[in-house]
Formats: C-alpha cells, structure tokens, sequence
C-alpha cells in the first residue's frame, strides 16, 4: 500500500474526469431521476407541468396488477426452469470436452456461437423453426409419428416452454466455458484419492467434481438469475408478451407500460422494484464469497 | 488398454461433435434458406442444397430496400466502433486513476461504481429517454453512443488489471520525470493489451447486438441498426418472404461471426473473463 503522505495532486482528477462526468450524467443522475418519477405519474405527452406527485399509489397499482403478477410469474418460471437445466447440461459437457475428447477447441468454438449472436437473428431463426404447420421442428415431429405437435410461440401453454429452449440454447456454451475454468482448478490427486478407494466414473463425478465446482455453480447460478431478470429480445420479437399473457416478462412488461401505453412513473417503479431484486440477489453473492474466502 | 481408450475418446469426441453440430444447426439453417427462393425453404424433408439457389435474396436485401441493409450496416459500424474506442479511453484512464493514484474520496467514489454496475436497462430507459429529448440526442446515433462511452464494468476491469502492475515501475517513471500522463501512456498503458482487448470484446459484442437501446430511442428508419433494422424489416415483409428474412439476419449476423471466429480464442477468454475473480 502506497499510502505515503496525503497529499492530492490535480492529475488524478484528470484521469477521472472524462469517465466521471459521463457516469454522473448518463447513469447516476437518470438512476436517482427514475427513483423520483416512480413516485409520480409521468408520461411524456403530459410533461412535467402537468405531472403529479402520486406517493405510493404506483407500488399500489402494481400489487393489485394481474398482469405484474403474471409477469414475475413467468419470469420467475423462466428462471427456475432454465438455470438448472443449463447447469447441468453444461457441467455435463465440460466434464467430456475437458481431456475426454478431439477437437475440443472446435466444439467449444461452436456451441459458443449462440452466445455472441443477435438477438434478433437468434429469434427470427427460431421463429422459422417454431412455424407450427410448416416448420422444420413440427415437420420432423410429425415424421417421428407425433399426431398433434404443440403449436409452440402461438400456443398458451408451448409458448414459454419455447422460449425457455431457447434462452437454454443460448446459454449452453458460455457456462460449459465457464465449467472448463472451473475444472482446471481442481487437483489431480483428489481423483486419484478417489480412484483409491475405488470409486467408479460416476461417484468421481458426483463426489468430487460436482462439489468442487460449487463456487462456479455459485457465480452462474447468480450472474443467470440476474441476467434472466431482464430477459426482454426474444420475448419481444418472438411472442410480443402473449398469446394474451403467457409469455409476458417483468422487462418486457416494463418496457410495454413505459413506451407502448407511456404510463412512465408505472414503468419506473416497477423497474425500481426489479433493482431491489437485483440488488439483493447481489448482496447473497457478496455474502457467500466473504464466507468462503474465509474459510481458507 | 490404450486402444480403448482412444477408442472411447473417439466416440465421445463423435457424440459430442453431433450436440456440437445441433447447436449450431439453427445458423446453418438460416445461411441455407438466405439462399433459397420462398417455395423451397419449408420443404419437407429439407435439402441442404437445391439447383435454385441464388444471391437473389441478397441483392433484394441489400440494394432493393430502403433504408437499406447497408445503412443499418454503416449506423452499426459507426455506434459500436466510436462507443467502443470511447470506452477503452475513459475506462482505462479511470481505471489506472482508481488502482495507483491517490486522490480524495478514491475508495467511496469506486464503491459507488460498483454498486452502479448492477443497475439493469430497464430502470435508466425511462430517464434517459426523456434525458435524450430534452439533451436533442433523441432519435440520433448520439443517443446509442454517448452513454455507452462509459461503461462501470469497464472501469472496473481495468482497475482489477492495474492494481497487480508492480508500483515500482511508476515510481521509476517519476524518477526520470514523465509526468502522470507520460507515466501512464508510456510505462503502463502498454502492459495492459490483455484487459484492453478484455474490454474491446465485450463492449464491441454488447454494442453489435444491442437491441432494447435502438428500439427506444430511434424512431428514424435511416439511423436504425442492424438489429432495429432486422425487425421493422420483419414488420413489413411479414411472414410471406422468410427467405429474405433468413438473407437479412445473416447480413446482420455474419459480420460478428467471422469476427468470432478469427479471434475465438480471445473472445472466449475475454467474454467469460468476469468470471475468474478471488
């Protein structure tokens, strides 16, 4: 620590500036402005001139939103259906691409892709995909001898499951990149203890692999949880929200309210209530890693 | 014993390359159809080439419309590169000011980025956009860059790299008197090519694809991206012309691929290198 004299100079304050004002400008003073009109009932129509102080009646509407309720539902769906399912997916193939295999660069460059692909080239694929009486997944179905394939994106109950494969599907390689770190931390010598006693492939796997990649597991768990959050793109442009509500989304409802119906103090509060969320989600991370590294 | 080991490497490396292979189909399906006329691409069961393929869907994409394909190519090219050289600029300076110098309010100010960093979209669109109308950004190519020449990740990274460059070579620098700046652009800034090109990656994938920014605050079809481009060409062409739709996305996806593809090794390393902190 170079803690020498306290004295400032005013070079750092240079080097700070640029990035400092664009900060206070572009991101701390619009966080505490949508703090302010979460309490009101802007829109842009309106203008502030004819914009009024509401307390907490935005909050109140919320809790008493089918649609907010429906929403954090689904959302709350997409999460815990996703997040495990990629996880164990993908410590599935990192364990195999991990010295198990050829090519291993080759693969990992592939399923990586989906990953830094757009959104929307994602979606418009899979819309193709999805087409219920033409497209390729419903046509192979029908090959395979299924009768009656599910209507997927215009279908209530299909709708979200189809998202869900896709969010799955886009996921897949960065958190098998992930694993792959993760297992290069692990010592040889505890699959040779392992090994010693006689355990077999699978007890290796679910003993000691599982366990030793849990501050991996722990970062994906809570990066995906945030991310998963705020799922907006291929909801957007695959469903819109629907068929009527089933695939609806906190963000995207937030950003229908906002700038479809411009109700903005609504979509603000609500926003500031996903934050909270985030916000809490983050300080279990924090939490955990400061336990942990204590413990070594 | 040997043998069968390889033997068994060799057919988990099959199985592997055909999930591998899966995972990837959507694209090559996209890139296929892009090729197709519109009576061939929902065909069952599906061909991978066909006598009738042509460049025709691309011409129709890039040189039939308007606005363009091009443009939306330009509007991207000109936010994501201004933004990303932007943000390397002023996170790297910032970064280097939060890890070696001393100024006051140094650790508060850097908790504050921290705490920032988690801030979702959603809660600044609503404020930036009526930020934007009144600034008279809204509805310009300014309203995607400006904001995005900071980044708190960015800031963050860089400090993480500067704290570990030994201070000697710092207090060497003053020693044969550089200067702060000197000190900065001569000594250290070219030892950080590594968590520089961490930044450039992910800011250039983050501004490339970025799709909720331009749907908000562009209303003009001609600065639209290519994300914004693709789907008010979705909205338009309606489901009736998927094969140039499937020639559209590629133009839209193309670009990142092959950039994706020449520097794989770090993209990987840079996209995922949030992770390995502590």
């Amino acid at each position: 620590m170079e803690r020498r004299k306290k004295k400032y100079n005013w070079e750092p304050y240079v080097f700070i500036a640029p990035n400092f004002i664009g900060f206070i400008v572009f991101i701390l003073l619009p966080v505490l402005f949508s703090l302010g009109i979460s309490f009101t009932d802007f829109d842009i129509f309106k203008g502030f001139s004819h914009t009024s102080f509401v307390g907490l009646e935005n909050f109140k509407t919320m809790f008493a939103d089918e649609w907010f309720w429906v929403a954090l539902k689904n959302n709350i769906l997409y999460t815990a259906v996703t997040i495990p399912v990629t996880l164990v997916i993908s410590i599935v193939l990192a364990v195999v691409l991990n010295n198990k295999t050829y090519c291993t660069n080759a693969i990992r460059v592939m399923i990586f892709i989906p990953y830094i692909a757009s959104i929307v080239a994602i979606s418009v694929v899979w819309m193709m995909l999805f087409n219920p009486s033409q497209g390729l997944i419903n046509q192979f179905l029908i090959a395979l001898g299924v009768s009656n394939p599910p209507g997927w994106l215009g279908d209530m109950q299909w709708a979200l499951p189809a998202i869900m494969m896709v969010g799955i599907w886009m996921g897949l390689g960065y958190n098998t990149v992930i694993y792959m770190a993760g297992l290069q931390g692990i010592s040889e010598s505890l699959y040779e203890a392992a090994q010693i006693d006689g355990a077999s492939k699978w007890q290796e796997f679910i003993y000691v692999t599982v366990p030793m990649l849990r501050n991996t597991t722990f970062f994906l768990v809570v990066t995906s949880v945030i991310a998963s959050f705020q799922v907006f793109g291929t909801v957007n442009i695959m469903t819109n929200g629907g068929p009527g509500n089933a695939t609806t989304v906190l963000a995207h409802y937030i950003y229908v309210s906002g700038f479809r119906y411009y109700k903005m103090g609504y979509a603000a509060s609500m926003a500031w209530v996903l934050l909270i969320a985030i916000f809490g989600v983050t300080l279990l991370q924090w939490k955990y890693q400061k336990k942990h590294e204590s413990n070594f | 014993m040997q043998s069968k080991r390889k033997l068994i490497k060799l057919i988990l490396t099959l199985i592997l390359m055909v999930v591998a292979l899966v995972i990837v189909f959507p694209f090559i399906w996209m890139l296929v159809c892009s090729f197709k006329p519109l009576n061939e691409i929902y065909e069952f069961p599906p061909r991978f080439f066909s006598p009738n393929m042509s460049f025709d869907n691309y011409k129709e994409v890039l040189f039939n419309q308007n606005p363009s394909f091009m443009t939306y190519f330009k509007n991207t090219v000109i936010t994501t590169a201004v933004a990303v050289i932007g943000t390397v600029f002023t996170s790297s300076m910032a970064g280097y000011a939060f890890a070696k110098l001393n100024f006051k309010y140094r650790d508060q100010l850097f908790m504050l980025y921290l705490v920032t960093m988690m801030v979702p979209f959603q809660v600044l669109m609503v404020p930036q956009f009526i930020q934007f109308k009144y600034m008279g950004i809204f509805n310009t190519l300014w309203a995607l860059i400006l904001p995005r020449l900071f980044t708190p990740l960015g800031t963050f990274l860089m400090r993480q790299f500067f704290l570990e460059v030994p201070t000697e070579i710092i207090e060497a620098g003053r020693v044969d008197g550089l200067g702060e700046f000197g000190i900065f652009y001569k000594l250290v800034l070219p030892l950080a090519k590594p968590a520089v090109s961490t930044v450039v990656i992910l800011n250039f994938v983050w501004r490339w694809n970025e799709y909720e920014a331009p749907l908000i605050f562009l209303t003009d079809s001609k600065l639209f991206t290519l994300t914004v481009g693709l789907t008010s060409f979705i909205d338009e062409a309606g489901f009736a012309q998927d094969n140039l739709i499937m020639a559209a996305a590629t133009v839209a996806l193309i670009p990142m691929i092959l950039v994706f593809l020449i520097g794989q090794k770090y993209f990987i390393e840079g996209l995922t290198s949030g992770s390995v902190k502590g």
